[in-house]
């Protein structure tokens, strides 16, 4: 795939099914480089599965598509080598320093030992962090723990980064201080893929997707999608979409 | 007439301190909000108050009944949902609903009455093991669980973390009538938006409670003004709004800016015209009532300010 | 009353739909049976016999040529002096000595008394213990024809001395049933109850139990009904096995040997109990009665130590390990056909034990969280 194209995920067609059961059922959708793309759906919408595979974790059963320029079906391990994964349940490691967390991802996606140095340094003064660095990840506050995590799964300079659920459970001054962060990184050109329960973080995406029952039921920016439901705000165009849902996982 | 009454509860795990303090009087038949983000101690409060820990200090009153010296008489009078789903997956939904019904010496039958509007959503599944069940439905199960022994006060710790938008509408519509019933609620969660469904709510940081009232009396005590503001360029415009005279605070809500200014020194034509001299010509305000959020961030600020 | 048999039927239906975990339950004893009984069983073949002695000496040629000519013996050196045989089992060139005193024919005839020393290697004790009974076996078959052939049918004995090198007490052949009854009830009834309880206080389930008015100890008693089910299967399928298959009968009383397994058991499930008081996650669970009690269990129920070639340290720490009474109690009831007389001590300390361990872990187990 043309990797200089304007898009940084295409994706066309996309099934996956487990035996009878069709998780994801035909969707088509793409991203463009340097957007922020809210991937939402009620609980066992299918969400999950798709994202699955949009890492590389996963293979479609039918469909095509690139994720940062490689193929889905094909080139899983350069997709994981290119894109950047950060979710509220895993993304440090509590029992190592902050400096080791680097380190060790720093590791995991290939950077030699200089560049790791040199990431390091920059990385602790960018986010004001030199005076913990050798603290216990877990032992930070959990609006230090995502800042990190997010530089962390932004190390090895990936186009896309892929965040699921990242704001859960954070107060309330936390959760938006970390989507600036988001505007930051996408303002560089990256491109953010997001998932979230919070109706009032859609309203940050430049455009959002709604799953419902494995398909994709509304795509739009949020203003254009509150407009075509009269709703007031994306918590109502949420419930008025996803309410249609039949299935239960 | 209070259902639950603590006073000065204080827990600590060894040096870190998950309850400061803490007081609190719900009374019968309302529904209690505790709301706060993760790690501000809930959960910690709540296995105080369900008696399932002591406290270090401090003592408390569930039902009229002692939380240390009864604590056996409280327990066959509430009901509790933890966070994290704690069914056993690998019963069917019947098989754990009796289970439970049988623990308190009750049976599904004679407290169908109680849990029949909830249940009958399950009941279709009834044979399905609770693992197998969505979210939403997991969620129903162990609600009908915690009420099957027709309890007088239901404890129910971040019951909708994790469940969508449109579960979460449904799952407060059937607190609002389980309210209806007699029962007192004590529910926690971290979102803010479903403060305003509770009738009176705590609000919790760190171990401590940073203010409590009804959801009116604590947007009246909003000490500033606030505006809501809108540009094209959103984000941009957040900078540009930190930096005016006379702005206290300004966060992305949603599809616009809340800006909390300093009446004495500014007002909302002031602020839109410096951001159209910033190069934000399609900015506008609009003045508005602070949500439960926005006094969250005001207090928690306050609060750290003043530790 | 009612909670208490709810509760036993959740744990029935926990198990039954737990197919993978049940299959190896069940299927455990049987092939840890098999297995230690077919390592036996392949090892005696080739076995390499140094004999030490005076070749001239008629009855001593008879003999050592008559265990030459056994298909499972061969004859492969001839030694001067028994204070070379350390030396071969060290280097591992012989698995048996044969040793005949000096003037063997000669005192046979004098005396009708003669004495043969059998040396088997004790490093593998099971081993040398088969080996050293076959070898005895054959010298017996050869003395009824010696004092057959003998003129004057005078009665004569060749005293076989046997004697294990690095192990010097004998012990009874099939060593490895009483271990692996030992080893199997040990793992089912504590391994499995602490790793169900502490089960529950991962998913959180133990909340909502310890928040319900049900008293704590019908919960835990639940909890181990359906391993003592269980235990009670896999001790009758080893006892069918061990009859069947490896040939090792009941020799004392059926009834005695379950009352003592019932006491191991009720043993083991305190233990069990103590554990997940203990632990906060499943794995901690397994580490503690993989590492506290299986090992321990492995090396002092005899299946691949004997206990009496260890340091007397580790002895004097073999004595707290239950298993290690059961398994005395299992040996002298199964294969020595004792009666209730010969174990009152091993019974009393085991009981003991039970009641210490049930007492402190009743005792331990929390109405609440930590």
């Amino acid at each position: 795939m043309d990797n200089t194209g304007l898009n940084a995920m295409e994706i066309r067609n996309l099934t996956k099914r487990f035996g009878r059961f069709t998780a994801v059922d035909n969707i088509s959708f793409h991203v463009r480089k340097g957007e922020i793309f809210g991937f939402l759906g009620a609980n066992g919408a299918g969400k999950t599965t798709a994202m699955r595979i949009l890492c590389g974790l996963s293979r479609p059963t039918e469909g095509e598509g690139t994720v940062a320029g490689f193929d889905i079906n094909r080139e899983q391990e350069k997709i994981k080598k290119h894109i950047g994964y950060m979710s509220q349940k895993f993304s440090l490691y509590p029992d190592l320093t902050v400096k080791e967390n680097i380190r060790l991802f720093g590791g995991i996606y290939g950077l030699g030992d200089r560049k790791i140095k040199e990431k390091t340094v920059e990385m602790l003064d960018m986010l004001d962090m030199k005076d913990v660095r050798d603290t216990l990840a877990g032992c930070l506050p959990l609006g230090w723990k995502q800042k990190l995590s997010f530089s962390i799964a932004l190390v090895h300079e990936p186009q896309i980064i892929f965040l699921d659920e990242p704001t859960g459970g954070v107060d309330p001054e936390t959760r938006r201080r970390f989507w600036e962060m988001i505007y930051e990184a996408s303002m560089k050109g990256i491109t953010v893929f997001v998932t979230t329960h919070y109706m009032d973080e859609a309203e940050y995406c430049d455009r959002v997707s709604i799953m419902v029952d494995g398909r994709i039921a509304a795509m739009d920016t949020p203003g254009r999608l509150k407009e075509k439901y009269g709703a007031a705000d994306m918590d109502e165009v949420f419930r008025i979409v996803a309410g249609r849902a039949k299935r239960e996982e | 007439m209070y259902s639950i009454e603590i006073d000065n509860i204080s827990k600590s795990y060894g040096k870190t301190a998950a309850v400061r303090d803490i007081s609190l009087k719900v009374e019968t038949g309302e529904i209690f909000g505790l709301i706060g983000p993760d790690g501000a101690g809930k959960t910690t409060l709540f296995r105080i108050m369900t008696t399932l820990m002591m406290p270090d200090s401090g003592k408390g009153r569930i039902c009229g009944l002692d939380m240390v010296k009864d604590y056996f008489m409280i327990r066959k009078k509430i009901g509790y949902m933890p966070g994290k789903f704690s069914l056993y997956q690998d019963l069917s939904v019947k098989e754990n609903l009796e289970f439970f019904a049988t623990l308190f010496g009750t049976t599904v039958e004679d407290s169908y009455q109680t849990i029949k509007e909830i249940y009958s959503q399950i009941e279709p599944f009834r044979d399905r093991r609770a693992g197998k069940l969505s979210g939403g439905m997991k969620q129903k199960l162990a609600l009908c669980c915690a009420l099957v022994h027709k309890p007088s006060v239901l404890f129910l710790d971040e019951p909708t973390t994790g469940v969508d938008a449109v579960s979460r509408k449904e799952f407060w519509n059937m607190l609002g009538r389980i309210r209806e019933s007699g029962v007192t609620v004590f529910v926690s969660t971290p979102y803010m938006d479903e403060a305003a469904l509770c009738d009176r709510l705590a609000l919790i940081k760190e171990g401590s409670i940073i203010g409590t009232g009804t959801p009116s009396s604590l947007v009246k005590a909003y000490p500033h003004r606030m505006l809501s503001v809108k540009a094209g360029r959103m984000y941009p415009l957040l900078k540009k709004l930190r930096e005016t005279p006379g702005v206290i605070s300004c966060f992305s809500f949603g599809d616009s800016h809340h800006v909390a200014y300093d009446a004495t020194r500014t007002d909302s034509r002031s602020i839109v015209e410096e951001a159209v001299r910033a190069g934000f010509p399609d900015c506008t305000a609009k003045e508005i009532t602070p949500g439960i959020e926005d006094c969250f961030m005001q207090l928690s600020r306050k609060w750290t300010t003043q530790d | 009353m009612k909670e208490f048999v709810a509760s036993i039927r959740k744990e029935f239906l926990h198990i039954f739909r737990d197919k993978r975990t049940i299959l190896i339950v069940m299927i455990m004893p049987v092939v840890q049976i098999i297995l230690f009984g077919f390592a036996i069983s392949t090892e005696v073949n080739e076995v390499r016999v140094a004999v030490c002695g005076d070749l001239s000496d008629p009855q001593v040629d008879k003999i050592v040529d008559r265990i030459s000519h056994n298909k499972y013996l061969t004859v492969n050196m001839m030694i001067s002096d028994p204070e070379e045989i350390e030396g071969l089992f060290r280097r591992n060139m012989a698995d048996v000595a044969v040793c005949f005193e000096r003037n063997f024919d000669k005192e046979l005839r004098s005396s009708g008394k003669a004495t043969v020393h059998i040396t088997g290697d004790g490093s593998d004790p099971n081993t040398a213990r088969i080996i050293t009974g076959y070898v005895t076996g054959v010298i017996q078959e050869i003395q009824t024809e010696i004092t057959a052939s003998l003129t004057g049918g005078q009665q004569v004995s060749m005293s076989p001395v046997v004697q294990l090198m690095y192990n010097p007490a004998m012990k009874s052949s099939y060593n490895f049933v009483p271990g692996v009854m030992g080893l199997i009830l040990m793992l089912i009834c504590s391994m499995m109850t602490a790793v169900s309880i502490v089960k529950e206080k991962e998913t959180g389930t133990l909340e909502l139990l310890l928040v319900s008015p049900v008293r704590p100890q019908w919960i835990i008693l639940s909890k181990m009904m359906p391993y003592l089910a269980l235990s009670a299967v896999n001790f009758a399928s080893i006892l069918l096995l061990s009859h069947f298959v490896m040939e090792v009968p009941v020799n004392g009383s059926l009834l005695l040997l379950s009352a003592v397994a019932l006491v191991f058991v009720v043993a083991s499930l305190a233990i069990g109990l103590l554990i997940s008081v203990i632990s906060s996650t499943q794995k901690v669970a397994l580490m503690i009665s993989g590492m506290g009690l299986t090992m321990p269990t492995m090396i002092f129920s005899g299946i691949i130590f004997p206990c009496e070639s260890m340091p007397e340290i580790l002895q004097w720490f073999s004595d707290i390990i239950p298993a290690k009474w059961f398994i005395i109690m299992v040996k002298k009831i199964m294969i020595q056909g004792d009666g209730l007389g010969s174990i009152v001590k091993e019974l009393s300390i085991l009981t003991g034990m039970a009641a210490v361990f049930l007492a402190v872990s009743i005792k331990s187990f929390r109405t609440r969280l930590k």
